[in-house]
């Protein structure tokens, strides 16, 4: 792998990374009418009053000026204060990050795992009873709506059966700390954490099954069948390791979205992340949170983005050497 | 008599799709002894690259193979997973077409042979892998090299030493030199032929063209829709065909030098037959140049023309001296 590959493609991100800056910003501006009329309506504001407001949400002054405030800001990771809590928008996202990173990362790796499983113990057996499960099966989770899912497992587990919590991230009179809070937690995460899992296990699954399929007919796969290798043996050595290559690229865009993964679900099970951040933030409308949860989310997927095409070579020699 | 080291009888290979089954194979028989070479020819879509698959039942899943493939006179077809297994690769070995895609492109070549070596429980895998690349002419270096990095005759090496891994009695050869440059060709050509007799390999030589055969095979089929429509001594077939297809093939080939063949290139009209649907008769009377009347009606089999030799055409009946060349 060149050294002009890997700064090409880090160029690349960044470049992509001040378009969502730029476009971030004039997206919010299009919408937006007036914050201060908006959330200070009905009270009696001075004149003097409703300037000192509008220079502290930085309203102030062109456009222009505004972009070149907001920019200069950015690069200074300062995404501006929340209407709503009057907290800088960074320190509010740094909260929330750790509690959505938990639940989808873990969903999105046990999804992972078992779609890929899925994905090929189908395609090998092509045609089979178990084929049509499996894909049948990836096929209805897949075209469920998570926040949907998530209320019937929530009406059903929480709810009626009373065997999981009904929202939240811990119990707040239990006053547990250490392992036991930890477990506390898990417990509050099983369900939210369950619903995503099943919500992305079937795009895995069918990613995974349609690129088996691809090589299934590949002579080197005859070959190893030739030289007496078990049918495991073809499947895992020669047949998996193929039709992973295409799948990275998916697995990784899916680790760039574990960020905004969640909204729906976080909203429905009450879990205090970037999801449930971001449907506040909607309800105000708490703009500059708003804007700085998108810069976060673009961000993220083109982060994985990079390391997907850095990760390519690595798997690929024919892309290494070329 | 002891049983021949390969003997195939009555083979029939019928693929299953969704447009039916197609019958790719239709009653082939034929037998190769230790130390022998036989050439199997024909043009592409005639079946003769099913039966390389059939001898060792690597053809995709639900295709079904009948009749009876006698390695020392154990059928291949009977034999059960974990004896199959043991087969594969150790009695007889197959050198896939290099040029297409026979290595896994993720991984080193040398790998690819090494673990050919493993499965079958030999040690020392590591010594194996140089001595097979240098058997074939390469150096021991190029076993980290992958596929892609790899000229298409190194490839074809790699393929022929892939093959030789587990000291095969059999090594059948599909097509190993097709879409190499004619240079190329004749060094894998060379290296086949110098190897089958040090190590004194029997050899099924598969290919489509007859005059490659000539140099490297004693005796030689030809293949028509599905069966063998001539068989004799090399030379002789090719030089004088009692088919008309044969004539038609080898024809096809120019011999350089020959004015005859400057004046007037000659080929064979018309397409192989598709394989569901199959001309009644000879199954060749469509495209053939000396056709008559009878053919469309008469099956024809496997006549007897001279010392060792048998073609599937009514004109041998009508006696000797009745070639069609």
């Amino acid at each position: 792998m060149s050294v002009r590959f890997v700064v090409g493609k880090v160029l690349g991100a960044f470049a992509t990374l001040a378009f969502v800056l730029v476009f971030n910003f004039f997206l919010f501006r299009v919408v937006e009418s007036n914050p201060v009329a908006t959330l200070y309506r009905g009270r009696n504001l001075t004149d003097a009053q409703r300037d000192e407001l509008t220079r502290q949400f930085g309203l102030d002054g062109s456009k222009l000026e505004q972009f070149v405030r907001y920019v200069e800001q950015t690069l200074q990771l300062n995404l501006g204060r929340s209407y709503a809590t009057n907290r800088p928008v960074i320190e509010e996202i740094w909260a929330a990050a750790p509690q959505t990173i938990a639940l989808v990362g873990v969903a999105t790796v046990i999804s992972m795992v078992i779609g890929i499983l899925m994905g090929i113990s189908a395609g090998w057996r092509r045609g089979t009873t178990q084929d049509r499960v499996l894909t049948s099966t990836s096929m209805a989770t897949w075209s469920t709506p998570d926040f949907w899912l998530g209320m019937i497992l929530l009406t059903v587990f929480a709810v009626q059966l009373g065997l999981f919590p009904t929202g939240g991230i811990e119990d707040p009179t239990s006053g547990a700390t250490g392992f036991a809070k930890l477990l506390d937690q898990a417990w509050h995460m099983a369900l939210p954490c369950l619903t995503l899992a099943i919500a992305y296990v079937g795009e895995f699954a069918l990613v995974m099954r349609s690129s088996i399929l691809d090589v299934m007919r590949e002579d080197y796969l005859t070959l190893a069948r030739a030289k007496g290798l078990r049918d495991a043996q073809v499947r895992d050595r020669h047949a998996v390791r193929n039709a992973l290559l295409p799948s990275t690229a998916l697995i990784a865009i899916n680790f760039g979205f574990v960020l905004s993964g969640a909204i729906a679900v976080e909203t429905v099970f009450s879990w205090p992340g970037l999801g449930l951040l971001t449907t506040e933030a909607l309800r105000g409308p708490d703009l500059p949170m708003l804007q700085g949860l998108f810069l976060v989310f673009s961000a993220s997927v083109i982060f994985f983005n990079l390391v997907a095409d850095l990760l390519y070579p690595l798997l690929d020699p024919r892309v290494r050497y070329s | 008599m002891s049983a021949p080291l390969l003997a195939v009888r009555d083979l029939a290979v019928r693929y299953r799709t969704d447009e039916g089954d197609v019958p790719a194979v239709r009653g082939v028989s034929f037998v190769l002894d230790q130390g022998e070479t036989l050439g199997l020819a024909g043009e592409s879509g005639c079946g003769k690259s099913s039966i390389a698959g059939a001898l060792l039942r690597v053809l995709p899943r639900g295709t079904e193979v009948t009749g009876e493939i006698l390695l020392d006179g154990e059928d291949v077809l009977a034999m059960k997973p974990g004896r199959l297994r043991a087969v594969r690769w150790t009695e007889l070995a197959i050198v896939f077409q290099g040029a297409l895609h026979a290595l896994n492109p993720v991984q080193q070549v040398g790998s690819q042979i090494a673990e050919a070596v493993e499965i079958h429980g030999q040690s020392l895998t590591q010594e194996r892998v140089a001595e097979l690349l240098e058997l074939v002419g390469l150096p021991a270096r190029r076993a980290r090299d992958y596929p892609h990095q790899l000229s298409g005759g190194q490839r074809q090496r790699v393929l022929i030493a892939l093959a030789l891994a587990c000291n095969p009695r059999i090594l059948v050869a599909d097509e190993p030199t097709t879409a190499l440059d004619v240079m190329v060709q004749a060094q894998v050509l060379a290296l086949l032929e110098q190897l089958q007799q040090e190590l004194g390999l029997a050899m099924l030589f598969i290919t489509h063209d007859l005059s490659t055969l000539t140099h490297v095979c004693r005796r030689i089929a030809v293949m028509y829709a599905g069966r063998i429509v001539e068989e004799g001594p090399s030379e002789d077939v090719f030089s004088r065909p009692a088919h008309p297809y044969t004539a038609a093939l080898a024809a096809a080939f120019p011999v350089i030098g020959d004015p005859a063949f400057r004046m007037r290139p000659s080929g064979l009209g018309g397409d192989p037959p598709d394989p569901r649907a199959i001309p009644t008769g000879c199954p060749f009377h469509p495209r053939c140049p000396v056709v008559r009347d009878e053919c469309a009606r008469t099956d024809v089999e496997l006549w007897p023309v001279a010392d060792g030799r048998r073609a599937a055409c009514v004109r041998v009946l009508d006696g000797p001296g009745a070639g069609t060349a």
